[in-house]
């Protein structure tokens, strides 16, 4: 659905629900997430609608998920880095 | 729309609506007169508590009147749900006080004693327990707790959802409700009342006023007072989380839908636009100290509101004596007394006279009788 306009750069690999995925460096999460093709990074926490990432500028929320174990980030402004664990988040956040 | 009616209820908050909701259930002809979208709005910032412990201490008799309406607010959900579709979430597990340290626990024992040993106290069914009795049922306390009391009346409800039910059931009843319309004068006449609003006059046989700390300005325009000191609260909300705090707390509570909110700071300042993040980090710190998890949550907001509080915090029921079809309801716990003004008050009120026996104790006339003593 999205393509990059530029190829070329340095990569990185991460996971995304445990799958290795290669993504560019400079990246954020959300845009890496996105450029692989998927269409949904969560499901909300009242209605368990899917959600995907809109604003891109850590406005709207709607692109939380868990990095590397931490729930409820934002996506959009996390840089991903080599070995970063990405998940689609699922509801609510837990309290540990 | 009619043009007359059998009860004028001024305020559509959350007191408003319950009177006016078990007025119309009474076959009642009602009109709410609400101000607008700018007024002050207690029902829309509140902590939602259904609270029984620790209130009373210099009136026992509301500790009786609050324990009646935790009791009868299990039947108020139903019959709001059963007639609305809603289900505003009223739960009652029984709540905590926590003490942060031996101190905090000594004083709060010692103000439970002093409660409960008031003549004509009620039954609250209130315990201290010692840390480890608390982290039984609260396992994710931090080392400081020392222990803190429980009683098993305490809950909590939705009360954005409440209120939203009242209006609705209102609606479903026939009432008419009237939004901008704020009362500057209520005039006594010939068989009930003018009601002079910013949007026209109304007339209405009764007249409940039920305008909050406004009670204070519109009571003495019908042979009524109802002195009010109003304050100020502010609150510290986190993002939704998964279901960890199974137990309201008098400072922390997790709603229906996830979100944790902290806080019960008591500022003198009534200016509800602004905030003071030094009340709120150390509300937060608090909570913090109680619950150690909680510090890994992100926060989303901080609010303030303006409570409703009476002079001495206990609620005021009064009916005039020079005009008797006016009535004053103004009280601090909206939503803990919810029930009590739905189910036991707004009857009383239908039938056009206070159960002195049940009620007389909240008339404003102790006031009187402290001025000259």
């Amino acid at each position: 659905m999205l393509r990059r306009l530029l190829e070329e750069g340095q990569r990185v690999c991460v996971t995304i629900d445990g799958k290795p995925v290669t993504a560019r460096v400079g990246d954020s999460v959300a845009a890496a997430m996105l450029s692989c093709g998927l269409l949904s990074c969560r499901t909300t926490p009242i209605s368990g609608e899917k959600r995907a990432p809109y604003c891109m500028m850590g406005v709207c929320f709607e692109c939380l998920v868990t990095i590397d174990g931490v729930n409820n980030r934002q996506g959009c402004l996390i840089e991903v880095s080599e070995g970063m664990r990405i998940d689609t988040q699922h509801g609510r956040r837990a309290v540990e | 729309m009619r043009r007359d009616y059998d009860v004028a209820v001024v305020g559509g908050g959350l007191v408003g609506a319950a009177l006016a909701w078990g007025l119309a259930r009474e076959g009642q002809r009602v009109v709410v007169l609400d101000e607008g979208d700018m007024a002050r709005r207690a029902s829309r910032a509140n902590f939602a508590l259904v609270w029984v412990q620790s209130k009373g201490l210099g009136m026992a008799q509301y500790m009786g009147w609050t324990v009646r309406s935790s009791d009868a607010w299990r039947q108020l959900a139903y019959d709001l749900r059963a007639q609305t579709g809603l289900d505003v979430c009223f739960q009652r597990p029984g709540g905590f006080h926590l003490a942060l340290g031996e101190t905090e626990l000594a004083a709060r024992a010692q103000r439970l004693k002093r409660l409960h040993n008031q003549p004509g106290a009620a039954d609250t069914k209130v315990e201290v327990l010692d840390r480890t009795a608390v982290e039984r049922l609260l396992p994710g306390i931090g080392p400081e707790v020392a222990g803190g009391s429980f009683c098993p009346l305490d809950g909590h409800v939705n009360s954005l959802r409440t209120l939203h039910a009242f209006h609705k059931g209102l609606y479903l009843l026939g009432a008419d409700y009237r939004s901008g319309h704020t009362v500057h004068d209520v005039v006594p006449a010939q068989a009930g009342f003018r009601l002079m609003t910013s949007r026209g006059e109304v007339g209405a046989e009764k007249v409940v006023l039920a305008a909050g700390n406004a009670n204070m300005r519109l009571a003495p325009l019908v042979g009524l007072k109802s002195p009010m000191q109003p304050n100020r609260g502010q609150i510290v909300v986190t993002e939704r989380a998964a279901p960890f705090l199974h137990y309201p707390l008098v400072t922390i509570r997790q709603t229906d839908e996830g979100t944790i909110m902290i806080g019960d700071s008591r500022e003198e300042t009534t200016d509800e636009t602004m905030l003071d993040l030094s009340i709120a980090a150390v509300e937060a710190d608090r909570a913090r100290r109680m619950f150690p998890a909680l510090g890994k949550l992100n926060v989303v907001r901080t609010w303030s509101g303006i409570r409703v509080m009476t002079q001495d915090g206990f609620p005021i029921y009064d009916q005039s004596e020079r005009y008797p079809g006016a009535f004053v309801v103004g009280c601090h716990s909206g939503v803990t007394l919810a029930a009590n003004h739905a189910l036991v008050l707004a009857p009383m009120i239908a039938r056009g006279r206070l159960n002195a026996d049940l009620v007389g104790a909240f008339s404003a006339r102790r006031f009187d009788v402290a001025k000259v003593a």
